[in-house]
């Protein structure tokens, strides 16, 4: 069946995913606020974050894992071929009013099982020399 | 308070059905910038074999975290919430969340730590449709800061 998916034969070892360039505004994190039910106030009240010693309002670390993903729904084909999916936050991303932040995205196929159609991804997520996202991991099935 | 140590194994009733509705994957995908259309338009889903739109892949939190809130509330737990923060999440899917599904969630505490300062608490939230078919395994590590 054909519908855009990647098959095991289009894929190898050592490949680099097309990059992503994520743009995080206070709109963003307002929006995922909603999306999400995570209502937390450091994600979107200055006042209050910075009252409870953080620097700034800061990005909810699900709103980074749920944006990086797309990577490697877009590389494969199709979102629900991810069939596993995690992730340490390692750093908070800072979020300014005027600036908003950029997360960059990366991400390389480490393994791949031809038997299971299964292929490992691991995904790299900078802001700025921050590493936000840590052992960051996908598994897709492939065609 | 101190977080209960004594919390680890713990499992917890069942909770009410999660409805999943596309309204909300579509916000979720939208609030994520997950702009497969697999999430927002039907006949796409069917003609990739799914019932129905699916959630894009940690839609699955909004429900885990509503599993979550039973040790984060339950008093004896000693967990301050506004000293959590994140640590780690995972998830595993059994099969996509698909408009339509009816999700119950079964939480358990897999462990409890005390780690210089600070607590971290493992918990796993069991997802499956009210017909008991298994959807996603979600992970979640959170630590909470000591205090001053």
């Amino acid at each position: 069946m054909s519908h855009g998916v990647l098959s095991t034969s289009d894929v190898a070892v050592g490949e680099e995913l097309p990059s992503l360039t994520i743009h995080i505004s206070r709109d963003s994190l307002v929006r995922y606020t909603g999306a999400s039910l995570d209502r937390n106030r450091i994600h979107w009240d200055e006042r209050f974050a910075t009252s409870v010693g953080l620097p700034d309002v800061i990005a909810h670390g699900m709103f980074t894992m749920g944006s990086a993903i797309n990577v490697v729904s877009d590389w494969v084909g199709d979102a629900g071929r991810v069939v596993e999916y995690g992730t340490r936050f390692t750093k908070p991303v800072v979020v300014p009013y005027e600036s908003g932040a950029d997360v960059e995205v990366t991400g390389v196929v480490t393994a791949l099982d031809a038997e299971t159609r299964r292929a490992t991804v691991e995904l790299r997520a900078m802001c700025g020399t921050d590493k936000v996202l840590g052992r960051a991991t996908a598994v897709v099935v492939l065609d | 308070m101190a977080v209960n140590t004594g919390f680890t194994g713990r499992t917890y009733p069942p909770t009410a059905p999660y409805s999943v509705g596309r309204a909300k994957i579509r916000e979720f995908a939208e609030a994520v910038g997950a702009d497969d259309r697999v999430h927002t338009d039907q006949a796409l889903a069917r003609s990739r074999g799914y019932r129905d739109v699916i959630a894009s892949p940690t839609f699955a939190i909004l429900i885990a975290q509503q599993c979550d809130r039973q040790l984060i509330e339950d008093p004896e737990a000693g967990i301050d919430f506004s000293r959590v923060v994140h640590g780690e999440q995972r998830f595993v899917h059994h099969r996509p969340i698909t408009a339509g599904d009816e999700i119950v969630g079964v939480l358990t505490v897999d462990s409890v730590k005390q780690v210089g300062g600070h607590a971290m608490v493992t918990t796993r939230s069991e997802l499956s449709t009210d017909k008991g078919e298994p959807v996603c395994t979600a992970t979640s590590t959170i630590v909470i800061r000591g205090g001053e």
